[in-house]
């Protein structure tokens, strides 16, 4: 009976052997495959195991932590979140994260690659991984301003303010906002407010960051790149030559007339008074003699059609290169397909306002470990120049006007010179739905420099028509964004 | 045995016969370590959940230590030359066993399942039940050959206890295979003790028929085809396999008894064509019986593709589990070294998770190295069963042996290979590691009789037997 036994033991011999080696193929050969799966919940888990580092704004943390029931340790908290929602995204345990959460995730996980020999120490030394913080450009006096100023109207709009020499974004606004406080852990509350601020449940759409993610038709605030246009492109040389402007006009290759708000002196009138007035005949004519290629090379340069990422992406705004006569007219006016994010208006304003230099929007200044040492540090970087310093500063002087004794004397600082440009952007069939109200404007000091150019927008369903103007609504809002930044540095 | 005088019969022995140490003080050195090991290892769980030192470490500790040593007594007493090995490594496997389950007891996302949170007090009670029925089995079973007796009562005993979970209001049906029964609060896995008593008809059985069964056959392309009345006994035993593969679905179970009397035939008539049929009547059983139950479909379809299955558990539909993929993720994360006890995340198996899952426990917190010792530590039982049927001197004593080590080492298997994704999954649970009350206990009853055979076997004889040939003349007829 001894062979058959000593055979069963060889079997059984075998079947441990076919064990072992499967263990082998799942711990060894699979494991890394299987650790990091993405459905693998010990991926989150340990994700949220340790707090996450937190977002910075004038050198104080608008983030914070608590802890949650359940396998997850930590949630993310925010300080005013519906405030700064529209800088710091959110992260959510159930929900995932987005714009600056996303982006710089590595860096506030503590998972970073710029990490590893940090956490390769920590781990030896058994301290616990820590994540790291972002540190951004943003003035909180500036979004408090524009926060406030947005609620203060109950309206749609948004707020993008960037200062001038260097790109620095300092306040970027969005109304109405959420708190991503509320969707930030996993438990049956969370979802609930979710489902609350998805767009399907909520027209309002108060997660959409408008700064960055939506375009409207900037309407008369466009003048000023059609305006740089000319400039630029030697159809006029100054600010206060006539220029070559019939009152009434009718648009090439149609039979109807542009009209003007208003009756206003626009015939032959000098680029400085169209714009104090704002004429759409003037500006339109303008585009329609530099034609669509000439308007399309100016706007590009002023960051049209690509999108930004700053670091957080925003939309393309929009300038067509397929237009006829009449279409490149009215665009030129910002009208027809022309669309533009409240970010690249104030990147208009702030490359007038810096002498002609674009400088690249950013909002992450810098990037530290859990100690506090900069990983990473953003320099400003020149984006492009879309006019020359000489052109730039006719322009200055023309949205100077504007605001002196134009359209925009709601803007006026006492001691401070301010540039700025309304609009009143018609859209919808036949104009039919309500304007949008536009306000773009810089100050500059006593030095000529300019510490802040500033763009608001806002859509108001349920005012008046008439009610609704860039000067009336949108330039207070503008005055005291600018006023905080100025205030801020004294 | 006359070793001395007549060296030719050495072949029944792998240890020498006369004057064989008992090894008990072996036992003893090994069983210290068999508690101190799952000690330290109760303190580290404590220590990385808690971050102090559990307070039941020094009850526990006394309990582990107290059952291992009154084991170990009464083997002193009344088994004195059995094998030294089992014991221990059988302390050490329940041991870390106790751990894993209290160590799932602390985690908070397992406090909705049944008896959540009390799993680990619950299986030291059974281990000391466990460790009674030894002792019972040490003290009351003097000689293993008494059980040649029961043959036949054995028989009807193995059928009384797995067809039990088919009465109606006793038998319970847990995710689909309803191998327990209900009585008061307890849960009963019958086919545990089952495993037992049919190894005991098995080997009855066989002793007597071997001659026939081996004898009267006919030689066809290289195989010895038995006789069409002989086929008999392997028919009706894989028809009952069949049966409670239909009707208690249950996969394991049914592998477990057909493999273990394929096994004991196979050594009884040493007949290779045995396992030839053996394996063919499994392969037609389990196709066939897969075509049309949906349980054991849907456990091969998670077998073949855990993820999917995980996705549509994910998704609500009813019928399907995420437990096959959870578990593959637990090895996974365990890596080679282990995230270390206490630091894992298998209570993501959920239901389950210190029962038929536990292995993946060890897995994701040992590691492939911890992992890969627990199963040597099964193969090592295994050995050590294999070497006390070869050591045996009745043919009784030697499939008796058989049987158990080969049924233990299927068992290992089967649900080893099922949780690590190599075969699809089965109801049934590690010996020894897992929670549950039937298997701890019928796995000590099973070492206690294996510890038995050995002991007889490895005992100096008191005479030399009239014959030479000792294996002829043991027989005892029932």
């Amino acid at each position: 009976m001894n062979k058959p036994l000593r055979r069963i033991a060889i079997f059984c011999g075998l079947l441990v052997l076919t064990l072992l080696i499967r263990d082998n193929w799942l711990q060894y050969v699979q494991a890394d495959e299987l650790k990091e799966d993405e459905h693998n919940r010990r991926v989150a888990i340990e994700r949220y195991a340790s707090p996450r580092g937190d977002i910075i704004v004038d050198g104080k943390a608008i983030t914070g932590h608590a802890t949650t029931k359940g396998d997850f340790k930590y949630k993310r908290t925010y300080k005013d979140g519906a405030m700064w929602a529209p800088v710091t995204g959110y992260v959510s345990q159930a929900f995932g994260a987005t714009q600056l959460e996303a982006i710089d995730d590595g860096i506030l996980t503590g998972n970073d690659d710029r990490l590893f020999f940090r956490n390769t120490l920590d781990m030896i030394t058994g301290k616990k991984r820590e994540g790291g913080n972002v540190v951004t450009t943003l003035n909180s006096a500036a979004q408090k301003a524009a926060y406030d100023g947005l609620k203060k109207q109950g309206a749609k709009g948004a707020v993008v303010a960037i200062e001038p020499s260097t790109g620095k974004i300092l306040s970027m606004a969005s109304y109405p906002s959420y708190d991503p406080t509320v969707i930030a852990g996993s438990n049956d509350a969370a979802g609930e407010a979710w489902n609350k601020l998805q767009k399907k449940n909520n027209p309002d759409d108060p997660m959409l960051n408008r700064a960055l993610r939506e375009i409207y038709p900037p309407g008369s605030t466009f003048k000023v790149v059609t305006a740089a246009a000319a400039l630029e492109h030697d159809l006029y040389g100054s600010a206060d030559e006539k220029t070559d402007s019939p009152l009434p006009w009718t648009m090439p290759g149609t039979t109807t007339e542009l009209k003007n708000e208003g009756n206003l002196p626009c015939e032959d009138a000098t680029l400085r008074e169209a714009l104090r007035v704002s004429c759409n005949t003037v500006f339109g004519k303008v585009g329609y003699d530099l034609g669509n290629d000439k308007m399309l090379e100016t706007a590009k340069k002023f960051g049209f059609t690509e999108e930004q990422f700053v670091p957080v992406r925003s939309s393309a705004s929009v300038f067509s290169d397929d237009m006829n006569d009449s279409q490149v007219a009215l665009s030129s006016i910002g009208q027809y397909n022309t669309a533009a994010t409240p970010l690249q208006m104030a990147m208009v304003t702030s490359a007038i306002a810096n002498n002609g230099t674009l400088m690249k929007p950013y909002m992450v200044d810098a990037l530290q470990a859990p100690n506090l040492d900069t990983i990473e540090k953003t320099d400003p970087e020149e984006m492009s120049k879309p006019l020359s310093a000489d052109n730039a500063q006719i322009l200055q002087s023309m949205m100077e006007t504007v605001v002196k004794d134009g359209t925009g004397t709601n803007a006026q600082i006492d001691g401070v010179t301010v540039g700025g440009k309304t609009g009143t952007a018609q859209h919808g069939e036949n104009n039919s739905k309500n304007p949008y109200a536009w306000f773009i404007s810089y100050a500059k000091t006593d030095d000529g420099s300019s510490p802040v150019a500033v763009a608001v927008v806002i859509e108001d369903e349920n005012a008046v028509r008439d009610d609704i103007s860039g000067g009336g609504l949108a330039a207070p809002i503008a005055k005291n964004v600018m006023e905080a930044v100025i205030d801020s540095k004294k | 045995m006359s070793s001395t005088t007549n060296p030719s019969t050495h072949h029944t022995s792998t240890i020498g016969a006369i004057g064989a140490p008992s090894r008990r003080n072996t036992e003893l050195a090994l069983l210290v370590f068999a508690v101190l090991i799952p000690v330290f290892a109760y303190a580290n769980v404590g220590l990385a959940i808690n971050d102090e030192v559990p307070a039941g470490l020094l009850s526990y500790g006394f309990g582990l230590g107290l059952l291992a040593g009154v084991g170990h007594l009464v083997v002193r007493k009344f088994a004195p030359y059995a094998d030294p090995l089992m014991l221990p490594l059988a302390t050490l496997l329940n041991g870390l066993g106790l751990v894993a389950i209290w160590r799932l007891d602390q985690s908070e996302l397992l406090q909705d399942i049944e008896q959540a949170g009390t799993a680990a007090p619950r299986q030291l009670m059974y281990t000391a039940m466990g460790i009674a029925l030894f002792v019972a089995v040490m003290i009351f079973l003097k000689d293993h050959r008494v059980l040649q007796r029961y043959t036949y009562i054995s028989m009807l005993g193995a059928l009384f206890l797995l067809l039990l979970p088919l009465v109606p209001g006793l038998g319970k049906n847990i995710y689909g295979a309803k191998i327990w029964i209900q009585v008061g609060s307890f849960s009963i896995q019958p086919g545990e003790f089952a495993k037992i008593v049919l190894a005991i008809f098995f080997a009855g059985y066989l002793m007597v028929k071997r001659d026939a069964l081996a004898l009267a056959s006919r030689r066809f392309m290289g195989l010895y085809l038995p006789r069409g009345r002989d086929l008999g006994p392997i028919l009706v035993v894989w028809i009952v396999s069949i049966l409670i593969l239909v009707f208690e679905t249950d996969l394991g179970t049914s592998l477990l008894f057909f493999g273990m009397f394929v096994i004991m035939l196979y050594v009884a008539t040493e007949r290779t064509s045995w396992i030839v049929f053996g394996l063919m009547m499994s392969a037609v059983g389990a196709v066939g019986v897969a075509s049309f139950e949906p349980h054991i479909q849907q456990r091969v379809d998670a077998w073949l593709d855990p993820m999917k299955e995980y996705t549509l558990s994910r998704a609500g539909v009813t019928g399907h589990s995420e437990q096959a993929m959870q578990a593959l993720w637990a090895f996974g994360s365990g890596g080679t070294l282990g995230t270390g006890w206490g630091q894992g995340h298998s209570e993501l198996i959920r239901f389950a998770a210190n029962s038929d899952f536990i292995l993946a426990t060890f897995g994701e917190e040992l590691g492939l190295a911890g992992l890969m010792a627990v199963l040597l530590l099964y193969a090592l039982i295994v050995e050590r069963g294999v070497r006390t049927a070869l050591a045996a001197r009745d043919p009784f004593g030697k499939l008796l042996a058989i049987g158990l080590s080969g049924a233990f080492a299927l068992q290992v298997f089967v649900v080893a290979g099922g949780v690590m994704g190599l075969i699809p999954l089965t109801g049934m649970t590690m010996p020894f590691l897992a929670y549950g009350g039937s298997s701890v206990i019928a796995n000590w009853a099973l070492i206690g009789i294996l510890l038995r055979i050995s002991d007889t076997a490895r005992r100096p004889a008191p005479a030399a037997p009239a014959s030479p040939d000792a294996e002829m003349t043991q027989v005892v007829r029932p």
